[in-house]
């Protein structure tokens, strides 16, 4: 196990630096810096705006500063905010992580329900409803859900706020509209998992000794039956914690993709290469802890490498 | 299946027969490969159509405005008063296009790693797919950001370039995996008995028995890539005007949903439409091509 969590930690540091040095070349490398923006500057007000920010120091020199910056937990400093990288993240990436989690737990629930039920009525009109429900799901793009959404239930209903970041009931239809391809995924993927599992000898012995059709599906065929589950929920998380740029421009979530996004148009790169430093950290970090997880989950995987 | 038996082991025609029957004894992949088929040419040929009866994609009508779907504006006019129908055949055509082109990008990157990462084997074989799992769990969209925007440029080429070079790794795991599986078969250890040089025998005898998956997967990443291009024209960091792509409609849309919903239902439609049937066309070709994973 510490083997296992030793050989896995040094990868992932290593990837970390490899992400970092991309970042650094992606920095030297941006054409038109923030400095040569609409007014020219004075050239002494120009020496010291790139003495501040080290730009008058050999390469080689602002790389091993901004490694060991990194090695520090120093992303960098905005070029157009008085503001770090850290002080952003700190402020805009909880509500990404929050709505990431809300779309999580819609997708998990509403999908396995959705899969679960298809499969104990295999070809029933609720099977094909549900199915029917998950291909829309699937389909149907968040940024064309997302915009119809609020027209139906914000504009014509008025049943919840359109968009902003205020209260759980403003985090609903983001989160749903989020949460709607994986949804689809997930029932997909419960359904075909669960009807293998009920074609198998151990669920016909809960049968035939007499428990109700409901302990067969939901506690004995389940357990089995969402493994494929199980395994897409790592890759999912990542991407809908990582992947909510869209949603949060359509509802106006104050979250770490709006300022990523925006940080393209202002060309403010330090935040830019900062954000994706930080975002594949968290990935990284996330499946170091998903496939501990996992080796604790099952004992046979603890011994491999 | 007699006839399979009997063909030459290069000859894939057989194995590509049944499987072309099986698909055509599947309605819904059949109906959705008419789908497609219909989009593409409706993208194709319907700014020509609209051409002959004088309108112009381009052609902005202030006065006329934004108005709702009517005979002559089958999907309604944008505040401009341009055609959404004809713009939606307009950002069909770049959308499909730059999919297609990302989709072969990643065919050709896949196909070349994972051949050659599953036939040399060895250190080369796991360094190349430590690559591919280190690549494969990070967040790829943000590089592809990240590189559009410290390259300054909106490049079509680039795009597809881009979205191209990370959608390749699925590709290669499952080619490297097919290779593996056939590389010490008796077919191709005869044919190296023969004398066949490498390239050949990859060339020949094991990527067209590995074609079956490759297709599938190559059909299933189309709408993947599709939606990625999208989703980047929607932020705007994609396609640029004057030319559009069914992201940039659906952003114009979006913003205008409030007022004039009509703008975001017609190309977003359309983009659903084909990408619900590229989906389900991938899927009715795995059961056709691999027999034995059939759904239950």
């Amino acid at each position: 196990m510490i083997r296992l969590l030793a050989t896995r930690l040094a990868g992932a540091i290593l990837v970390v630096i490899a992400v970092a040095s991309f970042g650094f070349v992606a920095l030297r490398a941006a054409p038109g810096g923030p400095l040569d923006a609409e007014r020219q500057l004075p050239a002494e007000v120009r020496a010291n705006i790139e003495r501040a920010y080290k730009l008058d120091q050999p390469l080689w020199r602002q790389y091993v500063d901004y490694m060991v910056g990194l090695a520090h937990g120093d992303l960098g400093h905005s070029m157009k905010r008085p503001d770090s990288v850290n002080t952003i993240i700190a402020e805009n990436f909880p509500q990404s992580l929050q709505l990431g989690l809300m779309a999580l737990g819609f997708a998990l629930v509403f999908g396995l329900l959705l899969g679960v039920g298809a499969a104990a009525r295999q070809n029933s009109w609720a099977d094909h409803a549900a199915m029917a429900v998950a291909v829309v799901g699937i389909s149907v793009p968040s940024f064309v859900l997302g915009p119809l959404l609020v027209q139906w239930f914000a504009i014509r209903l008025g049943w919840l706020p359109p968009a902003r970041w205020q209260g759980l009931s403003s985090m609903i239809l983001p989160a749903v509209t989020l949460g709607m391809i994986y949804t689809g995924t997930i029932a997909r993927l419960a359904r075909a998992g669960m009807l293998e599992t009920v074609r198998q000898d151990y669920v016909r012995t809960a049968r035939a000794k007499g428990l109700s059709e409901r302990a067969v599906i939901w506690k004995h065929a389940l357990r089995l039956g969402v493994l494929p589950v199980v395994t897409y929920l790592g890759p999912a998380t990542a991407y809908l914690i990582t992947g909510s740029f869209v949603i949060e421009k359509i509802f106006q979530v104050p979250g770490l993709g709006t300022y990523f996004i925006s940080s393209v148009t202002d060309r403010d790169y330090p935040v830019l290469t900062g954000v994706m430093v930080f975002y594949c950290l968290f990935v990284i970090l996330l499946n170091l802890v998903v496939d501990v997880a996992y080796g604790w989950l099952d004992p046979r995987i603890r011994g491999a490498p | 299946m007699s006839a399979a038996g009997e063909a030459s082991v290069t000859d894939t025609t057989s194995g590509a027969r049944d499987a072309w029957r099986r698909l055509r004894k599947n309605r819904m992949a059949v109906a959705c490969l008419s789908l497609f088929a219909a989009i593409v040419v409706f993208c194709l040929l319907g700014p020509l159509v609209a051409g002959w009866l004088g309108i112009d994609a381009a052609a902005q009508n202030v006065r006329l405005g934004a108005t709702p779907p009517s005979a002559r504006h089958w999907m309604g006019t944008d505040p401009l008063g341009r055609d959404l129908l004809v713009r939606t055949m307009d950002g069909g055509r770049i959308a499909i296009t730059i999919a297609l082109l990302a989709t072969s990008v990643a065919l050709l990157i896949g196909v070349t790693w994972g051949a050659t990462s599953g036939w040399v084997g060895g250190r080369l074989d796991e360094a190349m797919m430590r690559f591919v799992d280190v690549m494969y769990a990070l967040p790829s969209t943000v590089f592809v950001i990240v590189i559009m925007a410290v390259l300054g440029t909106r490049s079509i080429f680039l795009l597809f370039a881009l979205i191209g070079g990370i959608n390749w790794l699925t590709m290669a795991r499952l080619v490297r995996g097919q290779v593996l599986s056939l590389k010490h078969r008796e077919f191709v250890e005869a044919a190296r008995g023969l004398g066949v040089r490498t390239p050949r025998l990859l060339a020949r005898h094991i990527v067209p028995n590995a074609l079956g998956p490759i297709i599938v997967y190559a059909t299933l990443s189309v709408p993947a890539v599709m939606l990625q291009e999208a989703f980047l024209s929607f932020l705007g960091l994609g396609v640029q005007a004057p030319r559009a792509s069914w992201g940039t409609l659906i952003a114009e849309g979006a913003q205008q949903i409030v007022v004039y919903p009509w703008i975001l239902v017609g190309p977003g439609l359309v983009m659903s439409l084909t990408i619900f049937a590229l989906n389900f066309l991938g899927d009715g070709l795995r059961d056709a091509l691999d027999p034995h994973t059939r759904k239950v």
